[in-house]
C-alpha cells in the first residue's frame, strides 16, 4: 500500500445558503480544493452525502457532481454513512490512492439541508437510526442523544453545566473561524436557558441545520511535492468501525464502542497514542457527544468526559484542544460535509494557517466523524510530512 | 349443554374531563347538568387510543381470565359506532394482536350503543350452536358529542370484552331476549363528524320503551322477577336513565349501583352495559344472577340473564377490575386539551 | 410515510412482541434476525417478550419529526424488559416531569402513527406506568 498525503483543501462559508443549490455549494468547495492543491486534473472523485434524496430530492451524486466539475468521464462515487459520510468518503479516497488505483483523488462532502422544513429535516436525520424500532416510535436524533446524556448523567454524575461547557468552548473557538455558521459566543446560562429540544438537551446543546460542503485532494505521499507547492500532510492512519444501529442494542448506552474501536485501530496504525496528539476535530453533534467522544478517544477517563470538558483541558490553549474550528456546534453541521471539513481544519492547522485559532506547534491531529448514535465512526490521524 | 362467559375484561382510559370544565366553555350551568344527568366527569381517549386499542387491551384481560389459547377463538365481533376505519374491520387488528388469526370469523358490528351487546349476542349464539369452542364479543367506543351539545357531557371512551365457551364458565347464560323497532332518536349520517339526536324524544319513546320492554319481555320469557336477581345493569347514556329504568322495573339501587359507572365514566356507548357487567362480575359471588339490558338508538335492546358460577372467584383477580381502572390515578385535562385530543380544532391540512 | 406492506411485515413484533432466541447462546433478538448478534448462530426458537420492565433512560421530545408534532411534549424511553431485552418506545399516560430512571412500566397497545387523514393507521406498543 502506498502512503497517502493531502495537498489541497476547500470549504465555503457555511450557513443557510438560500441562494445556492446543492450542486453549487459542492462545486465551489471542490474547485477551491483543486486550486489549493494546484493540480490540473483529478483521477477520481468521492462525495459523502447523507441524504440528497430527502433533503433536495437528488441522488446519483457521483455522476452529477463529476459532471458539474467538468470532469465528466472520471469515476464519481457517492458514499453514505449518515453523518459519517464525509469522513468515509475521505477514507475511500485514501484507500483508492493507497491501493494504486488512482493518483489524484478528490474527497468531498456536501449537504443542502435548508430546502425542507424543520419537521422534514428532523425526519431525514432520523433515518440514520433504526426506522422500524426507533423512529417508528417518534424518537429524533436529539432525543437519542438526550437518552445517552441522561444515561451518562445517571451513571457517571455528569452535570448539566458540564454539557453546557462544551457548547461554550466550541462557540468560543467558532468566533475565530470566518467560515463558521454561528460564530458567536454563548454563556453557560444561555445554553441552559435555551429552548428545550429533547430533555435534557436544549437548542444550544445541538448542532445546527446547515448548508455546506468541503473538499480535499489526496495523492500518494511520494508524488505530493512534485504535484503541489503546498506542504504535504501525511495521512498516518485511517480507521473505520461500526456498532449496533439501534441504541437499545448497545451494551452500554453512553459508551461509543465504535469510536473506541476506530481510535484503537488508528493509534496502532500511526504508532501513537492520545498523548501524542496536538489537537482533535471531533463529532460534537450534541454537547454530550463530545463528552463521550473524548472518553472513547482516550483523552479523558471513561465517565470523566464531562469533568474534563469543563476543566479547560480541551479548549484552545489547553492540554489537548478539541474542535479548534468551532466544531459542528458553532461551525455548522451539513451532515455529509462534516467529516471532510474536519480534514480541512486539520490540514490547515498542520500547515500553521489557522490564524487566531491556530493550535501552537501543531504537528499531529486526529479527526473523529460519527454516524447515527455512534453506529459508525471514522477516525483519521494526520501529521506534518 | 350450558354456555356462558369464560373470560371477561374491561379497559378504561386514564384521562378525564369534569362536567364543570365543559360547562364553563359553553356558558352552561354545571350544577344543573350534574344533578339532571347525574354526571360528574367522563373518560377521554388520548389521540393514540381508539376503539381498536381499547378493544385489544380489554380482550387481553379477557384472554388472561379465560386462560385459553387465543388461537381457539373461532369468531370476533367488535361492536362500536367509532370504528377507526370507515372501511376495514377493527376486528382484524384485534384478532391479530391477540394471536387469534387466521382461523377465525370476523365482523364489525354497528347499532349505536347496542353494537357491543350485539357482538356478545352473536358470539354466544355461535358457541351455543356448537360451531366453535370459543367466540369473542367486544363493545368499545370513543364516542363524540358535538361541541356545546348535551352529549358532550357524556360521550366517553371505554371497552369491555367477553369470551364465550362451554368449559370453565364463570357466568352461565340462562336466557336472552331482543326487542327492536325503527325509532329515529339518534343518528349520524355518512361523512358527518358528530351525531344528532332528537332531544327529549330520546327518552320515553326510545330509551325507556326499549329498555323496559326488553327487561320485562326477558323476565316474562324466563319466568323471573326482580327478586330473582342479585344485580342488574342497564345501558347508561347518563347517570339518570339507568337509575330510573331500574326503579320502574322494581330493582333497588343496591342491585344496580355496582354496575352504574356513568357518573364518573360517562357514556361509553357500545362499551356501556358490557362495562357495567364487567364491574359486577369483578365482585359477584357464585350463584348470583344478573340481568343485563343494553340499548342502541335506532332503536333496540338486547337482554341477557347471567348466573355466576363457582369458577368466578378463580378469575376475578387475574386482570384489573373495572372500577379499579376507573379510579386508578385519573389524569384531568382542560377543555383545550380535550378539544385537541378529540380533533375538534381546525388545523392546517396535511 | 409508512406503506401497507412495510407496516404489515412488522405486525408480529408490533402487536404480539414476537422475538427469537438464539439456540446457541440464548440471546434474544427483537425483531428476529437471521444471524445472532452475539454468536453468529443461525438457529432460533420463537419467544414472546416480557411485557413489563424498567426505564433505563428516557427523553421528553419537544421538537418532533413530521407526523408527531401534535403529541409534544412526549416521552420516549429505552426500557429493559423483565427478560433482559431492551426496547425503545414512547412512555405515555405519565407526567413527563416526574418520570425517572428505574420506573416500572408495562406495554400497552396504542396508535403510533397515521398516514395523514386518509392513509393507514399504524398501531403498536407504548409503555405506560405499571400499577403499584
Amino acid at each position: 500500500m502506498r502512503e497517502v498525503a493531502v495537498i489541497g483543501v476547500g470549504m465555503n462559508r457555511w450557513g443557510e445558503l438560500w441562494e445556492k443549490s446543492h450542486r453549487t455549494i459542492w462545486t465551489e468547495a471542490a474547485l477551491e480544493a483543486i486550486a489549493d492543491a494546484g493540480v490540473d486534473r483529478v483521477d477520481a472523485m468521492y462525495v459523502g452525502c447523507m441524504s440528497g434524496g430527502l433533503f433536495v430530492g437528488q441522488e446519483h451524486l457521483g455522476a452529477m457532481l463529476a459532471d458539474q466539475l467538468g470532469m465528466g468521464p472520471i469515476p464519481g462515487t457517492r458514499v453514505e454513512s449518515a453523518c459519517a459520510s464525509g469522513g468515509l468518503a475521505f477514507r475511500q479516497a485514501c484507500l483508492a490512492v493507497a491501493s494504486g488505483a488512482h493518483d489524484i483523488v478528490l474527497a468531498t462532502g456536501v449537504e443542502k439541508m435548508t430546502d425542507v422544513d424543520g419537521g422534514a429535516a428532523t425526519y431525514a436525520l432520523s433515518t440514520a437510526a433504526d426506522q422500524e424500532y426507533e423512529c417508528y416510535h417518534g424518537i429524533t436524533f436529539p432525543g437519542l442523544y438526550a437518552m445517552m446524556a441522561r444515561d451518562h448523567m445517571h451513571r457517571h454524575g455528569t452535570t448539566r453545566q458540564q454539557l453546557a461547557a462544551v457548547a461554550v468552548k466550541n462557540h468560543a473557538h467558532g468566533v475565530l473561524n470566518p467560515l463558521a455558521q454561528f460564530p458567536m459566543k454563548v454563556t453557560a446560562e444561555q445554553v441552559m436557558e435555551s429552548v428545550m429540544v429533547a430533555d435534557p438537551l436544549r437548542i444550544l446543546d445541538c448542532s445546527p441545520i446547515t448548508d455546506g460542503a468541503a473538499a480535499a485532494v489526496v495523492v500518494p505521499l511520494d508524488m505530493a511535492r512534485q504535484l503541489s507547492k503546498q506542504p504535504p500532510v501525511r495521512v498516518a492512519a485511517s480507521a473505520h468501525a461500526t456498532d449496533a444501529l439501534a441504541l437499545h442494542d448497545r451494551a452500554d448506552l453512553s459508551w461509543l464502542a465504535s469510536t473506541a474501536k476506530a481510535a484503537e485501530l488508528a493509534y496502532k496504525q500511526a504508532g501513537v497514542g492520545p498523548k501524542d496528539l496536538s489537537f482533535c476535530e471531533v463529532h460534537d453533534c450534541f454537547t454530550i457527544a463530545e463528552i463521550m467522544v473524548i472518553e472513547a478517544l482516550g483523552l479523558a477517563e471513561r465517565g470523566k468526559g464531562g469533568a474534563a470538558a469543563a476543566s479547560g483541558l480541551t479548549a484552545l490553549g489547553g492540554k489537548i484542544p478539541v474542535n479548534p474550528s468551532g466544531g459542528l456546534k458553532s461551525k455548522g453541521h451539513p451532515v455529509g460535509a462534516t467529516g471532510v471539513a474536519q480534514i480541512r481544519e486539520t490540514v490547515l492547522q498542520l500547515r500553521g494557517a489557522c490564524g487566531q485559532r491556530q493550535v501552537k506547534n501543531a504537528s499531529r491531529g486526529l479527526t473523529q466523524n460519527m454516524g447515527g448514535t455512534g453506529a459508525s465512526t471514522v477516525v483519521h490521524i494526520l501529521e506534518r510530512a | 349443554m350450558e354456555v356462558g362467559i369464560v373470560g371477561y375484561g374491561a379497559y378504561v382510559p386514564r384521562h378525564r374531563i369534569k362536567v364543570e370544565e365543559i360547562a364553563k366553555v359553553w356558558g352552561a350551568d354545571a350544577p344543573s347538568y350534574k344533578k339532571g344527568l347525574m354526571l360528574r366527569e367522563k373518560s377521554v381517549p388520548t389521540p393514540d387510543q381508539d376503539t381498536i386499542t381499547m378493544s385489544v387491551e380489554a380482550a387481553r384481560h379477557a384472554v388472561r381470565r379465560a386462560g385459553i389459547d387465543p388461537a381457539l377463538i373461532g369468531a370476533i365481533y367488535v361492536g362500536s359506532e367509532s370504528h377507526p376505519y370507515a372501511v376495514k374491520p377493527s376486528g382484524t387488528v384485534v384478532a391479530e394482536a391477540l394471536g387469534a388469526t387466521p382461523e377465525i370469523h370476523c365482523a364489525d358490528m354497528e347499532f349505536a350503543c347496542k353494537a357491543g351487546s350485539e357482538g356478545m349476542f352473536v358470539a354466544l349464539s355461535l358457541v351455543k350452536a356448537g360451531q366453535m369452542p370459543y367466540a369473542l364479543g367486544i363493545g368499545a367506543d370513543t364516542s363524540q358529542g358535538a361541541p356545546g351539545d348535551a352529549l358532550e357531557y357524556s360521550a366517553s371512551a371505554g371497552a369491555a370484552a367477553y369470551i364465550f365457551g362451554r368449559e370453565k364458565i364463570v357466568a352461565v347464560c340462562e336466557d336472552t331476549y331482543a326487542y327492536m323497532t325503527d325509532t329515529p332518536d339518534f343518528w349520524r349520517r355518512e361523512y358527518q363528524f358528530y351525531p344528532r339526536h332528537a332531544g327529549r324524544y330520546t327518552g320515553e319513546p326510545a330509551y325507556f320503551k326499549h329498555v323496559l320492554s326488553c327487561a320485562r319481555g326477558l323476565m316474562a320469557k324466563s319466568k323471573t322477577t326482580p327478586a330473582d336477581f342479585r344485580w342488574a345493569v342497564f345501558h347508561q347514556p347518563n347517570g339518570k336513565f339507568p337509575m330510573r329504568a331500574a326503579q320502574e322495573l322494581g330493582f333497588s339501587k343496591e342491585k344496580v349501583e355496582q354496575g352504574w359507572l356513568s357518573p364518573t365514566l360517562g357514556n361509553t356507548y357500545s362499551g356501556s352495559s358490557p362495562m357495567g357487567l364487567s364491574a359486577i362480575l369483578d365482585v359477584a359471588k357464585p350463584g348470583d344472577r344478573i340481568l343485563m339490558v343494553s340499548y342502541g338508538s335506532g332503536a333496540g335492546s338486547d337482554g341477557f340473564i347471567w348466573r355466576v358460577t363457582d369458577h368466578i372467584t378463580a378469575v376475578q383477580g387475574l386482570a384489573p377490575h373495572t372500577r379499579a381502572q376507573l379510579e386508578d390515578r385519573p389524569i384531568y385535562i382542560d377543555y383545550g386539551t380535550y378539544a385537541k385530543y378529540r380533533g375538534k380544532i381546525r388545523k392546517l391540512a396535511e | 410515510m409508512i406503506g401497507s406492506a412495510r407496516y404489515w411485515r412488522e405486525i408480529p413484533q408490533r402487536y404480539r412482541y414476537e422475538a427469537a432466541k438464539c439456540a446457541k447462546c440464548g440471546r434474544v433478538a427483537f425483531p428476529p434476525r437471521l444471524v445472532c448478534a452475539g454468536c453468529r448462530g443461525r438457529e432460533f426458537t420463537p419467544v414472546k417478550l416480557a411485557q413489563t420492565g424498567v426505564v433505563e433512560t428516557f427523553t421528553v421530545i419537544h421538537v418532533a419529526p413530521t407526523g408527531f408534532g401534535d403529541e409534544t411534549p412526549y416521552a420516549v424511553g429505552i426500557v429493559k424488559l423483565d427478560d433482559g431485552v431492551r426496547v425503545t418506545a414512547q412512555i405515555t399516560d405519565c407526567e413527563t416531569g416526574k418520570l425517572a430512571i428505574g420506573d416500572r412500566v408495562k406495554l400497552e397497545f396504542r396508535r403510533l402513527q397515521q398516514d395523514g387523514e386518509s392513509g393507514i393507521i399504524c398501531y403498536g406498543y407504548k409503555f405506560v406506568p405499571a400499577i403499584g
